[in-house]
C-alpha cells in the first residue's frame, strides 16, 4: 500500500493531483493562482537549496583548501533579493485580492437557501419551504447561503466549490458560489465543533442537478408526507435527531435510541423515575435538559426546540417515536430510509387526494410555505394514522 | 606577531565546574545559577516534548484508517487537544528561550548570571506548577477544545477549561519573567566593550523575544480570564447565548498566538544564525541586517493576527489590510535565509551533526515560509484554510524551524553545557532521518489539504487513505531520528569524550570559558571582540579544539577588511 498508486490518489475522473472537481466558478481562478504562486516556491526553494548543496561541497572543509572567514558585502546582491521577493509578493497579494473580492461579492441574481449547522449534522431550507439534509442546487445559477449555528463554530466547506465560511452562532454569515459542474460533492465542516466534528462530512452532501431536475426535487421535497408517522419520521432525518438518536435498539450515538422506548419507565439522572409518555416526549424536545436520562448527564448537551417546531410538527415526531415500539416499523427503518414499499406493508400511505394537495399547495406558490401553520393539532395522534386524507393539505414550515 | 594565548582550561579548576561545585538535590532545586536553571529548563522541555510527540505518533497511528481503529473520536479529539496544547505552551514556548536562552544570555553576553536570579528560578517553578496544573485538569476529565479554545465550544463543553486555562495563566507568568530578565540583563549587564553591535545574533533574537514575550502574553492572560469568567460567571463576551461574540474571543486569541509564533521561531533563526556562521568559519554575511529584522519582525508581528480568520466573516477591508502586513512580514524572513545561504560564501564548511541540522532548518523552513504565500493570499486561503495544507505548514514552521533549530542548538552547545563530546557521525545519521522523516510526514498533508482534508478529523472520507498513510510511515522514521539524536545525547553523557573549550572554533565570549562553565563564567571581565571574526582563532587539533589567540594592540589585523565582490 506505501508506494503511491496514482490512479487510486485521482479517484474521481474530474481531479487531478492537486484538486478535487472544479465545480464552481472561483475554481479556475483559484487554481490558477495556486499554481503559479506553486512555481514561484519551485523556483525558490531549488535556488536555495541549490545554493545550499553547491556551498557545502565547494567549500567544504579539506585539506589543502583555506577558506576567506571575513565578512562579505554585495550592495547590489542585497538589493536584488530584497526587491525581487518584494515585488513578487506585491503581485500575489493582488490577485489574491481580486479572488477574494469576487468570493465576496454575490451577484444580484441568486437562489437563496437558509443552512442550519448544528452538531453535528446540516439542513438546508429552500425558498418554497422545502428542508433537506442534502443541499441541492442547481447548475450554472449563482447560489447565496445564509447560515446559523444553533450551538458552536461551523464551517461549511465544499473542496470542489473551492468555497469556505464560518458558520457563527449569534450571526448570520452569507456565503455564495455558482456550480459548473453537475454531479454529487462531499460537504465538509472544516471548523471544529466537538465529539462527532469528523461526521459532519456529508458523502455526496451537495448535489448539483440540471434546472429541471432541480425545480422536480424541490417540488417533491416541499411535500412532507401527511401521515403521522411518515412525517415524523421525514422531519427525524432533515431536522438532525438522527445525528445523536439512532433507531436501532441499544445502540448509542450521542443521546439514547428511540427505538422500544415508549412506554418505558425511566431512570433520571436526579434519580427520579418518568415514563416516556407523549408529555415526555414534549419536554425533552422542548426542554431537553429538564429530565435527562440516567446515564446521558455527561453527553454533549441536545439544544431545544423551542419555536423550531410547529404543534403539527410535535405531533408528528411524537407519533413517530410511538411507532418506534413496533418491531414493524424499527425493521422498515433500520436501513434509515422509508420506502415506499415499507410505507405500503406498514400502512402509513398518504391517500391520493391529500398527497395530490399537499403537492399542489407546495409548488403553486412558493409564498405558501412560509405562512406559519396556525391550525394546531387537536390530538395528537397514537396509532399510525388512517384517517390522513381528512387532514388539511400538508404541513408547511 | 606577538600574541597572548587565552587558554582557559587550565586558568580555573576542575571543581569551579557549574555541574558539580555543589553537590545534592537541593543546590540544584535552589541554585540561582542561570546555567543550572537552564538545564533543569531542558530536561523539562524535553520531557514534554517526548510526551506530546508520543501523542502524535498515536494520532497518526489512528489516522492510517478512514474510520475507527483504537481511538473513539472523543479520544482522538483529546489527544490532539492534549499533543497541541504541550507541544505549544510546554515545549516550543519554552525550548529555545528558556532552556537554551538561560543557559547562553549571560555566558554570551560576558556577564556573571542574569539580572534577577531569583527571579529566574522562580519563573522555572512556575513552569512546574503551571505544567502541572494545566496537565492535571487535561488528563483529568479530558479537555477536548484543541489548544486554541474557540468558543463557544469551550465555554460550552463539560471538559476542564477552566483549570486549563489558570495553567496556561500561570505558564505565561513563568514566560513574561523569562523575557523581563533578559531585557534587563541584555540592557544593563554588559560588560565593557560589549556593544549592541558586538552582540552575537543569538542575543539579537533573545532580546526580540523577550519584547514579543513581555507585551504580548499579558494579552493571552487576560484572554484566558475573560474565558473563565465566560464559563464561570456567563458574563457574556464570548458566548452568543449571553449576548457574546464567539470572533471576538478569536481576535483576543490571535492577538496573543501570532506573536507567539514569534517566540517560536526567532530564538531558532537566531541559533541558525550562530550556527551558520561558527560552522562555516566564515563571517555572517548582513549582521545589522540581521539583527534589526529580528526586532522588526518582532513588532510587525503584533499586526497580522487577523490572518488567522479570513473565513470568519471579518470586514473585506481589515482582511485586505492582514494579508498585505502578512506578506509585509515575509520579507525580512526571506533575506534571513539569503544571508544564512550567502554566509557559506568562500567559508570553509563543516557538515558536523549541529550544520546538519541547520542547514535541514534552512530546507525546512523555506517550504514553511514558501507555502505561507497561499495562506496569506486571501482567495487560496478561502479553500485551504483549516485544512492539512495549514497543519504542514505550521508544522514546517514549527517543527522544521523551532525544533530542529532547537536540536541544531543542543548539539551546538551541548559540549559547552555537558563538558562532552557527542558521536557525530551518529548525530548526522539523526538529522538525516529527520529530513527524511519530517518531509515525508508533511509533503503529503499539503496535497491532502489542497484536495481538501479538512484538519482535526477523527474519521475522513477513503480516498484520502494512502497519503494519510504515507505521512503516517514518515512520522515513525522522523520519530526513529528524534530517538536517535536522544540517544546520541544519552550516550555522551555516559561515554563522551572531554570537551575542549571551544571544539567549533566559535569566536563568540561562551567560547572562552571552560567546557562546561565554572559557575562564576568568567575568572575576570573578558575581553570582548567581534563575535564573527574567526581571523584570530587558531586549531589545536580535535583533543584541544580552537583557540582565541588575542592579537597584540601592533599586530592586530584588520577586523573590517576591504569588501569582497561575492
Ligand atoms: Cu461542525
Ligand atoms: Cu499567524
Amino acid at each position: 500500500m506505501l508506494p503511491i498508486d496514482l490512479p487510486m490518489l485521482l479517484a474521481d475522473k474530474h481531479a487531478t493531483f492537486w484538486f478535487p472537481p472544479a465545480a464552481s466558478t472561483f475554481a479556475k481562478d483559484v487554481d490558477w493562482l495556486y499554481m503559479v504562486i506553486l512555481y514561484i516556491s519551485i523556483f525558490f526553494f531549488v535556488l536555495v537549496v541549490a545554493a545550499m548543496v553547491l556551498f557545502a561541497i565547494k567549500y567544504r572543509r579539506r585539506p589543502g583548501y583555506v577558506g576567506d572567514s571575513r565578512p562579505l558585502h554585495n550592495n547590489a546582491l542585497e538589493i536584488t533579493w530584497t526587491v525581487i521577493p518584494s515585488l513578487i509578493v506585491c503581485w500575489i497579494f493582488v490577485e489574491g485580492v481580486n479572488g477574494y473580492m469576487d468570493m465576496m461579492t454575490p451577484p444580484v441574481d441568486t437562489i437563496d437557501i437558509n443552512v442550519t449547522a448544528r452538531q453535528w449534522d446540516w439542513s438546508f431550507q429552500y425558498p418554497n419551504g422545502a428542508i433537506s439534509d442534502q443541499l441541492h442546487i442547481p447548475n450554472n445559477r449563482a447560489i447565496l447561503l445564509n447560515m446559523r449555528s444553533e450551538d458552536v463554530l461551523h464551517a461549511f466547506y465544499v473542496p470542489a466549490f473551492r468555497a469556505k465560511s464560518d458558520v457563527v452562532p449569534g450571526r448570520v454569515t452569507t456565503m455564495w458560489f455558482q456550480p459548473i459542474l453537475e454531479g454529487e460533492f462531499d460537504l465538509f465542516c472544516a471548523e471544529y465543533c466537538g465529539d462527532l466534528h469528523s461526521d459532519m462530512i456529508k458523502r455526496h452532501g451537495v448535489v448539483v442537478h440540471d434546472q429541471a431536475g432541480y425545480d422536480a426535487w424541490l417540488a417533491d421535497a416541499a411535500k412532507p408526507p401527511v401521515n403521522a408517522v411518515a412525517h415524523g419520521f421525514w422531519l427525524y432525518q432533515r431536522m438532525g435527531c438522527k445525528s445523536c438518536h439512532s433507531t436501532v435498539e441499544g445502540t448509542r450515538i450521542v443521546g439514547p435510541s428511540f427505538a422500544k422506548s415508549y412506554d418505558q419507565t425511566l431512570r433520571t439522572a436526579k434519580g427520579a423515575d418518568v415514563k416516556f409518555d407523549q408529555q415526555y416526549i414534549r419536554q425533552s424536545i422542548l426542554e431537553p435538559q429538564a429530565e435527562v436520562r440516567e446515564g446521558y448527564q455527561n453527553a454533549s448537551q441536545m439544544p431545544s426546540f423551542q419555536g423550531k417546531l410547529n404543534e403539527d410538527q410535535l405531533s408528528a415526531l411524537t407519533a413517530f417515536l410511538v411507532a418506534m415500539k413496533d418491531d414493524a416499523f424499527i425493521q422498515a427503518v433500520a436501513d434509515g430510509d422509508l420506502s415506499q414499499a415499507d410505507k405500503e406493508s406498514l400502512g402509513l400511505t398518504d391517500a391520493a387526494g391529500a398527497d395530490a394537495a399537499g403537492a399542489d399547495a407546495a409548488s403553486d406558490t412558493g409564498k405558501s410555505a412560509e405562512e406559519p401553520l396556525e391550525k394546531p393539532a387537536d390530538e395528537v395522534p397514537t396509532e399510525p394514522a388512517s384517517e390522513s386524507s381528512e387532514s388539511p393539505p400538508a404541513p408547511k414550515t | 606577531m606577538s600574541a597572548v594565548a587565552t587558554s582557559p582550561t587550565h586558568s580555573q579548576p576542575d571543581s569551579d565546574n557549574f555541574l558539580i561545585y555543589s553537590k545534592g538535590f537541593l543546590s540544584w532545586a535552589l541554585t540561582l545559577d542561570h546555567k543550572r536553571i537552564g538545564l533543569m529548563y531542558l530536561v523539562a522541555v524535553m520531557a514534554s516534548f517526548f510526551v506530546a510527540g508520543i501523542l502524535a505518533l498515536v494520532l497518526r497511528t489512528e489516522l492510517l484508517t478512514p474510520t475507527e481503529w483504537f481511538l473513539t473520536p472523543q479520544q482522538y479529539n483529546q489527544v490532539f487537544t492534549l499533543h497541541g496544547a504541550i507541544m505549544v505552551f510546554l515545549f516550543v514556548i519554552p525550548s529555545v528561550p528558556a532552556a537554551l536562552g538561560n543557559f547562553l544570555v549571560p555566558v554570551m553576553l560576558g556577564a556573571k548570571d542574569v539580572a534577577f536570579p531569583r527571579l529566574n528560578l522562580s519563573s522555572f517553578y512556575l513552569w512546574v506548577g503551571g505544567a502541572i496544573f494545566f496537565l492535571t485538569a487535561l488528563l483529568y476529565t479530558g479537555l477536548d477544545t484543541g489548544w486554541t479554545f474557540y468558543t463557544p465550544y469551550s465555554t460550552t463543553t463539560r471538559g476542564p477549561v477552566v483549570a486549563a486555562t489558570m495553567g496556561v495563566f500561570i505558564l505565561g507568568f513563568s514566560s513574561i519573567f523569562t523575557g523581563l530578565n533578559f531585557i534587563v540583563t541584555i540592557n544593563t549587564m554588559r560588560p565593557p566593550g560589549m556593544t549592541w553591535f558586538k552582540m552575537p545574533l543569538f542575543l539579537w533574537a533573545t532580546y526580540a523575544t523577550s519584547i514579543i514575550q513581555v507585551l504580548a502574553t499579558p494579552v493571552l492572560g487576560i484572554t484566558m480570564l475573560l474565558l473563565a469568567a465566560e464559563n464561570i460567571l456567563h458574563i457574556g463576551i464570548f458566548d452568543p447565548k449571553y449576548n457574546g461574540d464567539p470572533v471576538t474571543y478569536q481576535h483576543f486569541f490571535w492577538f496573543y498566538s501570532h506573536p507567539a509564533v514569534y517566540i517560536m521561531i526567532l530564538p531558532g533563526m537566531g541559533v541558525i544564525s550562530e550556527l551558520m556562521s561558527v560552522h562555516s568559519h566564515k563571517s555572517i554575511f548582513g549582521y545589522r541586517f540581521i539583527a534589526y529584522s529580528s526586532i522588526a519582525i518582532a513588532l510587525f508581528s503584533f499586526l497580522v493576527w487577523g490572518h488567522h480568520m479570513f473565513t470568519s466573516g471579518m470586514a473585506n477591508v481589515a482582511s485586505l489590510i492582514f494579508s498585505a502586513l502578512t506578506f509585509c512580514v515575509s520579507i525580512p524572513s526571506a533575506i534571513k535565509v539569503f544571508n544564512w545561504l550567502a554566509t557559506m560564501y568562500k567559508g570553509t564548511v563543516q557538515l558536523n551533526t549541529p550544520m546538519c541540522y541547520a542547514l535541514t532548518f534552512i530546507f525546512l523552513f523555506t517550504i514553511g515560509g514558501l507555502t505561507g504565500l497561499w495562506l496569506g493570499a486571501l482567495s487560496t486561503d478561502r479553500p485551504l484554510h483549516d485544512t492539512y495544507f495549514v497543519v504542514s505548514h505550521f508544522h514546517y514552521v514549527m517543527v522544521g524551524g523551532s525544533l530542529v533549530g532547537f536540536l541544531g542548538g543542543i548539539f551546538h552547545w551541548w559540549p559547552k553545557m555537558t563538558g562532552r563530546m557527542f558521536n557525530d557521525l551518529w548525530g548526522r545519521v539523526s538529522c538525516l532521518f529527520v529530513l527524511i522523516g519530517f518531509n515525508l510526514t508533511f509533503l503529503p498533508q499539503f496535497v491532502l489539504g489542497s484536495r481538501g482534508m479538512p484538519r482535526r478529523y477523527a474519521h475522513y472520507v477513503p480516498e484520502f487513505q494512502e497519503l494519510h498513510q504515507l505521512s503516517t510511515f514518515g512520522s515513525y522514521v522522523l520519530g526513529a531520528g528524534l530517538f536517535i539524536a536522544l540517544g546520541v545525547l544519552i550516550h555522551s553523557l555516559m561515554r563522551g569524550k572531554q570537551a575542549p573549550p571551544n571544539p567549533w572554533g566559535g569566536a563568540t565570549l561562551e567560547w572562552q570559558c571552560s567546557s562546561p562553565p565554572p559557575f562564576y563564567n568568567f575568572s575576570h571581565p573578558p575581553t570582548v571582540n567581534e563575535p564573527y571574526n574567526y581571523l584570530p582563532l587558531q586549531y589545536h587539533g580535535e583533543e584541544l579544539g580552537w583557540e582565541y589567540v588575542h592579537p597584540s594592540h601592533t599586530a592586530a589585523p584588520s577586523i573590517h577588511p576591504a569588501p569582497t565582490k561575492s
